[in-house]
């Protein structure tokens, strides 16, 4: 089988759109079950997030915010793409789309550390 | 291996979620100040008519478009008959829409 | 289009090493040979070489050798291309080609692809004029400045060498799938003031296998030798498509 020729960075800019999805689809059943914690009452729930105070799982809601934003930017990038009078200047948006997104996470450690 | 009416129904949840995502964005850089706190979120959406609305429209467009987007990685890279596709986007919507309303309903109710 | 491969240098010894894909897709395998290098001399020239001077049972296709038949497309050093306008010196790494047949296409020997599957799904994307009159008509007018003229002008140099095709990883994961040729062909009609069968082709190409599978990475755009861009034809499908689907169809 002969390879795919080398990839553009639009070809990456939809791995991760796709990589962010396939994760957040993933993540998404675990979310719904810790928050249904609460139907046992406040306690219950409460006794999950004091896992979230460490260090590594802030790391990691670092990683679902961007997941979220990068999804989310690049999403409105394919549908102004498809939607939108086309615009050569592709490349540019994905950019900024992966750039907001990790503005976000930025935004979210900022946060998490005040 | 996407018809267009999936197709199109993937860029009608997107469109709808996106407003639904920046808000739930802004709520998690806020929400985790000071640390996360079952309290905090549950005074927020207890017996809330307009957070309840907004969790259970987030949580069937959510159903939605990841049932149809995993459908298309699943048909790209392993290929399986459409039945058994088909039936494992029903079960990905199924899953999703039921642990997700429990879910709005533990921190509304 | 040579931006992809810069920073090429010159072979040592004024050869050129050369492999080339031999066989079948599944029981080929590359054979090495050494071809003198010259000025301004293009990979199909390289393969010519090959064919007339050292083994003459080597397959490959080629016509015009100017860029217009799109019949010589290969893949040369991982990249699909048409080999009449590539100068090997723009491509070649330290004086080395590896040339191996198209991508996504089954091989019917050495560098020769059947292009049967190709142009299949040309047809199934209903990419031919339905005509609306005859050769005792009138030369239809239509107005250079119009937005259907200019989407049409926009992709309609295509010479179908299937570089796209080749290129495209949709078509890999999806053996249904149309492809960006087709598609952008099934685009300029959907455009063009003198077609009759734009409802049937709206249908065509929103199929299981139409433009709605288009991920645009735009391999496609980042390869087409003549500079088109499928992926602006394709999203221009999908606009016609979901305008159809809220009730306003092709004009």
């Amino acid at each position: 089988m002969i390879r795919a020729p080398r990839k553009t960075a639009l070809w990456y800019a939809a791995m991760i759109h796709r990589i962010s999805g396939v994760a957040l689809a993933l993540f998404l059943p675990l979310h719904f079950l810790v928050l249904g914690l609460a139907i046992e009452g406040e306690a219950a729930l409460d006794g999950f997030l004091i896992w979230a105070e460490l260090p590594i799982v802030k790391i990691a809601e670092f990683g679902l915010v961007f997941l979220l934003a990068v999804h989310l930017f690049g999403g409105l990038r394919v549908m102004a793409l498809e939607f939108l009078p086309w615009s050569p200047r592709q490349k540019t948006y994905a950019a900024a789309a992966v750039g907001a997104s990790f503005m976000a996470g930025v935004g979210f450690l900022l946060s998490a550390a005040s | 291996m996407i018809g267009p009416r999936l197709w199109l129904l993937q860029r009608a949840t997107a469109l709808i979620m996106a407003p639904f995502v920046l808000v739930h964005l802004g709520l998690i850089i806020v929400a985790v100040q000071g640390g996360l706190d079952a309290s905090e979120i549950l005074a927020r959406t207890q017996g809330s008519w307009g957070w309840a609305l907004f969790y259970v429209a987030f949580v069937l467009a959510v159903a939605i478009h990841a049932a149809i987007g995993l459908r298309v990685v699943i048909a790209e890279t392993l290929r399986p008959r459409r039945w058994v596709l088909n039936l494992t986007a029903w079960v990905i919507l199924i899953v999703l829409a039921v642990l997700g309303l429990r879910a709005v309903y533990a921190v509304i109710a | 289009m040579g931006s992809i491969d810069s920073g090429s240098q010159p072979a040592a010894n004024g050869k050129l090493e050369i492999k080339i894909w031999r066989g079948r897709a599944k029981d080929g395998a590359f054979s090495a040979y050494q071809v003198p290098e010259q000025a301004h001399q293009t990979v199909l020239d390289v393969v010519t070489y090959v064919q007339r001077r050292i083994d003459a049972t080597l397959a490959y296709r080629f016509a015009c050798r100017v860029g217009m038949c799109g019949s010589c497309a290969m893949t040369v050093n991982g990249v699909p291309r048409w080999t009449c306008r590539t100068d090997v010196k723009t491509v070649a790494r330290k004086g080395r080609l590896v040339i191996e047949p198209l991508r996504n296409l089954p091989v019917v020997k050495d560098l020769v692809t059947d292009m049967a599957p190709f142009f299949d799904k040309w047809q199934a994307a209903e990419g031919r004029l339905q005509a609306t009159s005859d050769r005792e008509a009138e030369v239809a007018t239509i107005d250079p400045a119009s937005p259907e003229r200019k989407a049409a002008d926009a992709g309609v140099e295509c010479i179908n060498c299937a570089v796209c095709y080749s290129a495209c990883d949709v078509v890999t994961w999806n053996p249904d799938y149309l492809g960006p040729a087709a598609l952008n062909r099934a685009w300029t009609l959907q455009n063009d003031e003198r077609d009759g069968g734009k409802a049937e082709r709206l249908r065509a190409v929103t199929s299981d296998g139409g433009c709605q599978n288009c991920h645009s990475h735009q391999s496609c755009t980042e390869h087409c030798p003549v500079g088109l861009s499928p992926t602006a034809s394709i999203a221009g499908l999908k606009r016609m498509a979901t305008r159809a689907a809220f009730g306003r169809g092709p004009r």
